[in-house]
């Protein structure tokens, strides 16, 4: 007991409450900036600004990561993340024909239910995190807990059955989405139920619906609600 | 570096997501969502590996791998993801969650529902024009 309140007492002492480190400052910095880019990510109504302020959120936690001293994860979450997984999401929004202006309804309805959740859960888990983590420091200095072959040595000797698991698991999931695509395509070729099916399965090129003056006359002589529906 | 800094942020970007999720109508906006609370665990595992490998000892770095293998999950999960959502939309011509109603209780015919409510929606596309 008395070994672990002198090493709390000797920690208040040399980490004062209120005079946070240069990391610290930084670290705040960079959260503020990503939570901020989470908000506008998750509020704003043009669907391409929310993948893009994605973008800055992910690139925001990488910068933590590095802060941190995490420096093989961060890369990791560069390449992975912001390389290619926002890429797939705006490929996702390309071929969804997502408009390029304000859609006025990407909030559905239950926004302050929703809103009202978030908020509850949040102020629970901030005060639950700060009432246990009040007193507890994480030492910054000497060799980096994350480098690359600190990482590695650790990833190799002990997570090794995890790791070929997960090489499976990807395995799977590529042959998983290569089969939903391709069957798509085959239904697609039979002939279709109705109309609906057979508009929305011809090939996502580059129509003149997005911009605003094909929008008025539509040529195709497409119902609106089909342009709606297609948000 | 104090550990409530990256705990607290990562229960607020958290909290984000799940706002994200259960507000957003766009299925695409609710994969980014579920990315942003995937990427707050990220966060809170590795500065709880960053805190135990210097304060418990612990070398087995668990945390960091813990970390390597959501993101990787994350990356399947988002493939599999949006390849659903594309075939969706081919199939149903929208990406939007409120209308499919398939599997829902209370409707026994998916056809009268969608035509209401792409009139309802028609009907509000002419209001705005």
């Amino acid at each position: 007991m008395s070994p672990t309140h002198a090493a709390l007492a000797t920690a208040a002492d040399t980490h004062g409450f209120l005079s946070p480190t240069g990391v610290e400052i930084v670290f705040l910095l960079v959260g503020l900036v990503t939570f901020g880019a989470a908000l506008v990510t998750v509020t704003t109504r043009q669907l391409v600004h929310a993948a893009l302020w994605l973008v800055v959120t992910l690139g925001g936690l990488a910068v933590e990561y590095l802060l941190l001293t995490a420096e093989f994860i961060a890369w990791v979450q560069v390449l992975i993340y912001v390389g290619s997984v926002v890429v797939l999401l705006l490929f996702g929004l390309m071929l969804t024909r997502a408009p390029i202006g304000r859609s006025p309804d990407a909030d559905s309805g239950n926004r302050w239910a929703a809103l009202t959740v978030a908020l509850a859960s949040a102020a629970t888990l901030v005060w639950v995190v700060v009432d246990a983590f009040r007193t507890t420091w994480i030492d910054l200095d000497g060799p980096a807990a994350g480098s690359t072959r600190a990482t590695g040595e650790s990833l190799f000797q002990n997570w090794v059955l995890p790791f070929e698991a997960l090489s499976v698991l990807l395995l799977a999931a590529l042959v998983g989405a290569i089969v939903l695509s391709r069957k798509a395509k085959a239904e697609s070729s039979s002939p279709p139920v109705n109309s609906r099916a057979k508009n929305g399965s011809s090939p996502p090129a580059p129509d003149s619906r997005n911009h605003p003056i094909g929008r008025n006359g539509s040529p195709e002589g497409t119902e609106p609600a089909e342009q709606e529906g297609a948000r | 570096m104090h550990l409530a800094y990256p705990a607290v942020l990562s229960a607020l970007l958290f909290c984000t997501g799940l706002y994200g999720v259960l507000a957003r109508r766009n299925a695409i906006l609710v994969l980014m969502s579920v990315e942003l609370m995937l990427n707050a665990v990220n966060l809170n595992l590795v500065a709880f590996d960053v805190w135990l490998s210097k304060a418990a000892e612990e070398t087995l770095h668990s945390g960091q791998a813990l970390t390597l293998f959501t993101i990787t999950i994350a990356a399947a999960e988002i493939g599999i993801g949006l390849a659903i959502v594309l075939a969706v939309h081919r199939n149903r011509g929208t990406a939007d969650i409120d209308k499919l109603r398939d599997t829902a209780e209370g409707h026994e015919s998916d056809g009268p529902d969608r035509d209401a409510s792409t009139a309802a929606q028609a009907e509000k596309a002419e209001a705005t024009a």
